[in-house]
C-alpha cells in the first residue's frame, strides 16, 4: 500500500512538471507587454526596458522556464503579480481557504443530495419519485451554474430577501454559492448512484443477504451501498476538478474573494503570473484529490487493495485451496 | 427504369437491407425523451439558420427610448439596457452557440480522436508519451485550460472555439483510445494487416469506423458542454466582444441590472438550458440506442 | 409433516408476457429427509427455492398462489419480521454460484458472524467465535476470518456459503445446485461435506440439481420437475429402478451408465416449452414419444402407482384404461 502511494506521488510529480511547462508556455505566448501592464502606458521605453531586464523577460524561453520552475520548486515562489506587485503565491494562499471551503461545500451538496436521491430512485425504480428525480437531474446538468446563481439571487435575495447576494462570511452566505457550484455535480452523482445501485441489487450476494434474514435496510446500506459506491467515487473525484473550475464562475457571481475570483480578475487585467499561478495551484490540488480518491477506492474495494499489495509482494502468497 | 420488372415498392424491398444504422434509428425512435431532444435541436438549428427571417429586429438595433421593457407582444422577451430586442438577440445567439458547439467539438474529436487512435494502435512508447501528455492536460480542469488558452489567443469567435476545443481534447483522446484498444485485437484487423494494408489505412478504414459509437455519443454530449464552457467564458468576459449576441455574453452584460430587471438574464439562460437539455437527452438516448446492452 | 409446499405457482411478467415458471407444485419434506428436485435448466427449480424463502424478485416475479407451511404456519402469510426470523435461521439457502453469492467488499468472517448476530442473541465476540468455529467445521482455518471472498478459491467459497447456511442450525436447508459451478474434483468433496453436516446438524434438505449422480449420492426421495410442474415423485429406489413418466425415462437415457453397454446416449428431442406459451394439456406432450390423443387436450393429474410413488401422466390410471 505504501509502495503504491509512493509510486503515485512520483507519477504526480511528473504530471505537475508537465502542467508547469504547459501553463508556462501558454502564458509565454500570451500577447501583451508585462512591463507596460505594470508601469502603465505613460512609462518611457527606458523604464520599461529596465523592468523587463529586472524580471528576466529578455531571457530566452528555456531560461525563463528554468528560472520559473526553480523558483517554484525550491521556494514555492510563483512570481510577482503585475497589478499588485505582491507575491503571487502568498496572494493565492491567502485566498485559498475560501475557495477550499466553497469546493468542500460544493462536494457536500453534490454527495449529500446526489447519493441519497440516487439510492432512493434506484430502490423505487420507475415510480413517480424516480421520474421526478430524473427530470431534476437533467435540469440540474443543463443549467449553466452562473445563470443558476443569478436566478437564485433574483429569487432569494432580491424578491424574498432571505439570503445575502454577495460575500462569504457566514453560513447564510454559503448556501446559494454551495448550491450553485454543486448542483450539476449532484445531478451527475445521482444518476451514477442510481444506475450503479440498480446493477448491484441484481447481484447474487444481495439475494444471499436477504436469505440470511437481514432487514431490507441492512441489505441496502451494508451490502449494496458499499459496492455501488465504487464507480460513484470515481465520478465524485472527477467532479471535484469540475468544482474547482466552477469556483471561477461562482466566486465572480457572489463576489467571493477566493482564488477563482482572483484568476478571473487576473485574466481581465492580463496579469500573466497570477493566471499561471492560479491554474498551476488548482491543477496541483486536483492531482492530490485524485490521489486521495484512488486511495479511498482501495479502501472500499478490497480486491483492488490486494491487487496492489500482491504486486508489491510479487507472488509471495497466492490463494490456495 | 422502364426495364425494371419490379414495381417500386418491391424494388425498395429488395434493396432495403435493414442496416445497423436503421436499427439504431429504430431504437432511438422509440425513446420519447431522445425524440423530444431531437425536436428541440431541429427547431434550434432552423431558428439559427433563418434568424434573419424570423427575428423581428436586428441583433444590434438599439432604441434608447425603449430600454428595459418588460416582455410584451412587441418584444416577446423584453428589451435590454440599449433597448435591443432580447428575443431577436437570442435567435442570432443560437447561431453563435451552435457554431461554437459544433466547431469546437469537431476540433477535439478530430485532433483528440487521432491522438487516441494513434496512441492505441501503435502502443508501447507512442502510447506512453501521448497518454502522459493527456494526463498533464487532464490535470488542469477543462474550463481553466480553456480560459488560459483563450487569454493567450485573444478575443474572437475563432479563438474561442479553438480554446474550448483544446480544453476538451484530452477526454476525446482517452475515449477513442479505449474504443480502439477494444477493436484492435479483433481478427478482421489482423486480416487487414495481413493483406498488406498500410497502418494509416487500417486506422482510418477499419478501426475508426468500428469505434464510432462511443465517439459519437461523447461528441453529442460534448457539444453540450462546449456550449456551456463557451457561455461561461463569455460570461466572465473572455471570448466574444459586444455587441455579439452570444448567450453567455448577454447574461454577463445583463448582470448589473438583475435587481430591477429580471427578464434580461432570465431568457438567455433558459435558452442555454433548453439547448443543453436537448443535447443531453438526445445523447443519452443515442447511447442507449447504439448499445442496447448498456441500457439500465 | 414438518414442511409442506401446497399448490405453489410463480409467474414472471415482463413486457406484457407472463412466464409461468412454477405451476401448482405440491411437495413435502419430513424431518431429517433429503429430497432431490431434479430438472433441466429453466424447469422452475430455482424459482421454487426462492418461492420457499419468499424471495422471488418482485417485480417482475409474483407468487400467484399456494402455501408454504413450516410446521403448519404459512411463510407467505407471515409478517416481514416473522419472515426474517425464518430466513437464514429455520430455513437457509445455499446458492448456485459461490463466486457471486458472497459480498466482495465484506470479509468472509463478517458475512458469517452477521447471520449469527441477527438470529441468536450473541454479542459481537460470541458471534465471531462461533463464526470461526463454523469455518473450522467446513474445513477452513479460523484464521482466515478477516479475509475477503476474492482471496478464496471457488470450492472454499462454497464451503463458506455452506457454513453460513448452517450457522444457525436450520431445520431445512435448500441447496440450489451447490456443486454445479465447481470443478469436478471439488464437487465430490463439497457434496460429501454437505451430506455429513446435514446429518451432524440434523437438518432436512431440499437438493436442487440437474445431476442425477448427485441425487443418487445424497437423496432419500426425488421429485422430477418439468416446465414448472412436478411430474413424478417417489423414493430414490422408485425413481432409479422404475422410472415411470416418459420424461423421467428419457432423462435417464441422457446419463451414461458404465454397467450397461449402450452404444450412444439418447438425447430428448426438442426443447422445453416457452414458459410464456405452455402447451395445453400435458406440458411434455410435444416432446413425448409415447403421447396419446388425450395428452393434447387435457392436463394429467397425479396418479399414485406405488407406495408414495406418484406420476402425472395419462399412461397410468385413468389414461391407461383409455389407452
Amino acid at each position: 500500500m505504501f509502495a503504491y502511494i509512493a509510486k503515485r506521488l512520483l507519477m504526480m510529480v511528473g504530471v505537475v512538471l508537465g502542467v508547469v511547462f504547459v501553463v508556462f508556455t501558454i502564458m509565454y505566448i500570451t500577447p501583451g507587454d508585462p512591463a507596460e501592464i505594470m508601469l502603465g502606458e505613460t512609462a518611457t521605453y527606458a523604464e520599461k526596458e529596465t523592468l523587463r531586464e529586472q524580471l528576466g523577460l529578455n531571457e530566452p524561453f528555456l531560461v525563463q522556464f528554468g528560472n520559473y520552475s526553480k523558483n517554484l520548486f525550491l521556494r514555492g515562489d510563483l512570481g510577482i503579480s503585475y497589478t499588485t506587485k505582491q507575491s503571487v503565491s502568498s496572494e493565492i494562499l491567502e485566498r485559498f481557504p475560501t475557495t477550499l471551503m466553497l469546493a468542500v461545500l460544493g462536494v457536500a451538496v453534490a454527495v449529500g443530495i446526489g447519493i441519497p436521491l440516487g439510492i432512493i430512485s434506484a430502490i423505487r425504480q420507475y415510480t413517480v419519485f424516480d421520474n421526478i428525480s430524473l427530470v431534476l437531474a437533467l435540469t440540474g446538468v443543463s443549467m449553466p451554474n452562473f445563470w443558476q446563481g443569478m436566478m437564485m439571487i433574483i429569487l432569494f435575495s432580491v424578491w424574498l430577501g432571505w439570503f445575502p447576494s454577495s460575500g462569504f462570511n457566514t453560513p447564510l452566505h454559503w448556501l446559494m454559492p454551495a448550491l450553485t457550484i454543486g448542483t450539476s455535480s449532484a445531478a451527475m452523482i445521482m444518476r451514477m448512484t442510481r444506475s450503479s445501485m440498480l446493477e448491484v441489487v441484481r447481484q447474487d450476494y444481495i439475494c444471499t443477504a436477504r436469505a440470511k434474514g437481514l432487514k431490507e435496510s441492512t441489505v441496502i446500506i451494508k451490502h449494496a451501498l458499499r459496492n455501488s459506491l465504487i464507480p460513484v467515487i470515481t465520478v465524485a473525484g472527477l467532479q471535484f476538478g469540475a468544482l474547482l473550475g466552477g469556483s471561477v464562475i461562482t466566486e465572480s457571481i457572489f463576489s467571493i474573494p477566493g482564488v477563482g475570483k482572483l484568476m478571473v480578475d487576473a485574466v481581465k487585467q492580463r496579469n500573466g503570473p497570477m493566471v499561471q499561478g492560479g491554474v498551476l495551484f488548482t491543477a496541483i490540488i486536483f492531482s492530490f484529490v485524485n490521489l486521495f480518491v484512488d486511495i479511498v477506492y482501495t479502501y472500499i474495494d478490497p480486491r483492488i487493495r490486494s491487487q496492489y499489495s500482491r504486486k508489491a509482494k510479487k507472488g509471495r502468497k497466492a490463494p490456495h485451496e | 427504369m422502364s426495364e425494371n420488372p419490379l414495381p417500386l415498392e418491391k424494388e425498395n424491398e429488395v434493396y432495403s437491407r435493414k442496416s445497423w444504422w436503421g436499427e439504431v434509428w429504430g431504437r432511438l425512435y422509440l425513446n420519447k425523451m431522445a425524440m423530444a431532444g431531437l425536436a428541440i435541436l431541429i427547431i434550434l438549428v432552423l431558428a439559427a439558420i433563418f434568424a434573419d427571417a424570423i427575428a423581428p429586429f436586428g441583433y444590434d438595433d438599439q432604441n434608447l427610448n425603449e430600454t428595459f421593457l418588460r416582455p410584451s407582444l412587441s418584444h416577446l422577451f423584453g428589451t435590454d439596457n440599449f433597448g435591443r430586442d432580447i428575443f431577436s438577440r437570442i435567435l442570432y445567439g443560437a447561431r453563435i452557440s451552435l457554431t461554437v458547439g459544433l466547431f469546437s467539438v469537431s476540433i477535439s474529436v478530430v485532433a483528440g480522436g487521432l491522438l487516441g487512435a494513434v496512441s492505441a494502435y501503435y502502443g508501447h512508447m507512442t502510447d506512453n508519451v501521448i497518454m502522459r501528455l493527456v494526463d498533464v492536460f487532464l490535470a488542469i480542469p477543462g474550463i481553466l485550460l480553456s480560459i488560459s488558452i483563450a487569454s493567450a489567443l485573444g478575443p474572437g469567435l475563432m479563438n474561442m472555439m479553438i480554446a474550448v476545443g483544446i480544453g476538451s481534447l484530452p477526454t476525446y483522446a482517452r475515449v477513442t483510445r479505449a474504443a480502439v484498444l477494444s477493436i484492435k485485437e479483433q481478427e478482421f484487423i489482423e486480416a487487414a494487416v495481413s493483406v498488406g494494408a498500410s497502418n494509416f489505412r487500417v486506422i482510418l478504414r477499419h478501426i475508426l469506423p468500428n469505434c464510432l459509437a462511443p465517439i459519437i455519443v461523447q461528441a453529442t454530449l460534448g457539444v453540450a458542454s462546449a456550449i456551456l464552457v463557451a457561455a461561461s467564458m463569455s460570461f466572465i468576459g473572455l471570448g466574444l466582444e459586444p455587441p455579439t449576441p452570444e448567450w453567455g455574453a448577454m447574461l454577463s452584460v445583463g448582470r448589473p441590472f438583475i435587481r430591477d430587471h429580471w427578464h434580461i438574464v432570465t431568457f438567455p439562460g433558459i435558452m442555454i438550458m433548453f439547448t443543453i437539455f436537448a443535447l443531453n437527452v438526445f445523447g443519452d438516448g443515442l447511447r442507449d440506442a447504439l448499445d442496447p446492452r448498456l441500457k439500465r | 409433516m414438518f414442511f409442506e409446499i401446497k399448490d405453489l405457482s410463480i409467474h414472471y411478467s415482463t413486457g406484457g408476457n407472463t412466464f409461468k415458471a412454477v405451476n401448482h407444485i405440491d411437495l413435502s419434506v419430513e424431518k431429517g429427509q433429503t429430497i432431490g428436485l431434479v430438472g433441466e435448466t429453466g424447469a422452475g427449480k430455482t424459482s421454487t427455492a426462492l418461492g420457499i424463502m419468499n424471495l422471488v424478485p418482485n417485480p417482475p416475479g409474483r407468487i400467484v398462489s399456494g402455501e408454504i407451511l413450516l410446521e403448519g404456519k404459512d411463510i407467505l402469510k407471515m409478517s416481514k419480521i416473522e419472515t426474517r426470523r425464518v430466513r437464514g435461521n429455520r430455513i437457509s439457502m445455499i446458492f448456485q454460484d459461490p463466486m457471486t453469492s458472497l459480498n466482495p467488499t465484506i470479509t468472509v468472517g463478517e458475512q458469517l458472524s452477521e447471520v449469527i448476530r441477527v438470529h441468536q442473541k450473541a454479542s459481537k465476540i460470541e458471534a465471531t467465535l462461533k463464526a470461526k468455529e463454523m469455518l473450522e467445521t467446513v474445513g477452513i482455518s479460523g484464521d482466515r476470518y478477516g479475509e475477503y471472498p476474492h482471496q478464496f478459491s471457488g470450492g472454499m467459497k462454497q464451503r463458506v456459503v455452506i457454513s453460513m447456511a448452517l450457522a444457525c442450525n436450520p431445520e431445512l436447508l435448500i441447496a440450489d445446485e451447490p456443486t454445479t459451478a465447481l470443478d469436478v474434483t471439488i464437487q465430490a468433496q463439497v457434496l460429501e461435506l454437505m451430506k455429513k453436516l446435514k446429518n451432524d446438524f440434523d437438518a432436512s434438505m431440499l437438493m436442487i440439481t440437474h445431476d442425477l449422480g448427485v441425487v443418487a449420492e445424497i437423496c432419500d426421495s426425488v421429485a422430477i420437475m418439468y416446465a414448472g410442474e412436478i411430474i413424478e415423485f417417489g423414493s430414490l429406489e422408485d425413481i432409479f429402478d422404475s422410472p415411470s413418466h416418459p420424461y423421467t425415462v428419457l432423462l435417464f437415457g441422457c446419463v451414461p451408465d458404465i454397467d450397461s453397454d449402450v452404444k450412444r446416449l439418447t438425447p430428448i428431442e426438442g426443447l422445453m416449452p416457452d414458459p410464456s406459451r405452455l402447451p395445453e394439456g400435458c406440458h411434455f406432450y410435444p416432446r413425448c414419444p409415447k403421447r396419446i390423443p388425450i395428452c393434447a387436450g387435457e392436463a394429467p393429474v397425479n396418479v399414485e402407482i406405488g407406495d408414495g410413488h406418484k406420476v402425472k401422466c395419462f399412461l397410468f390410471g385413468k389414461g391407461a384404461a383409455l389407452n
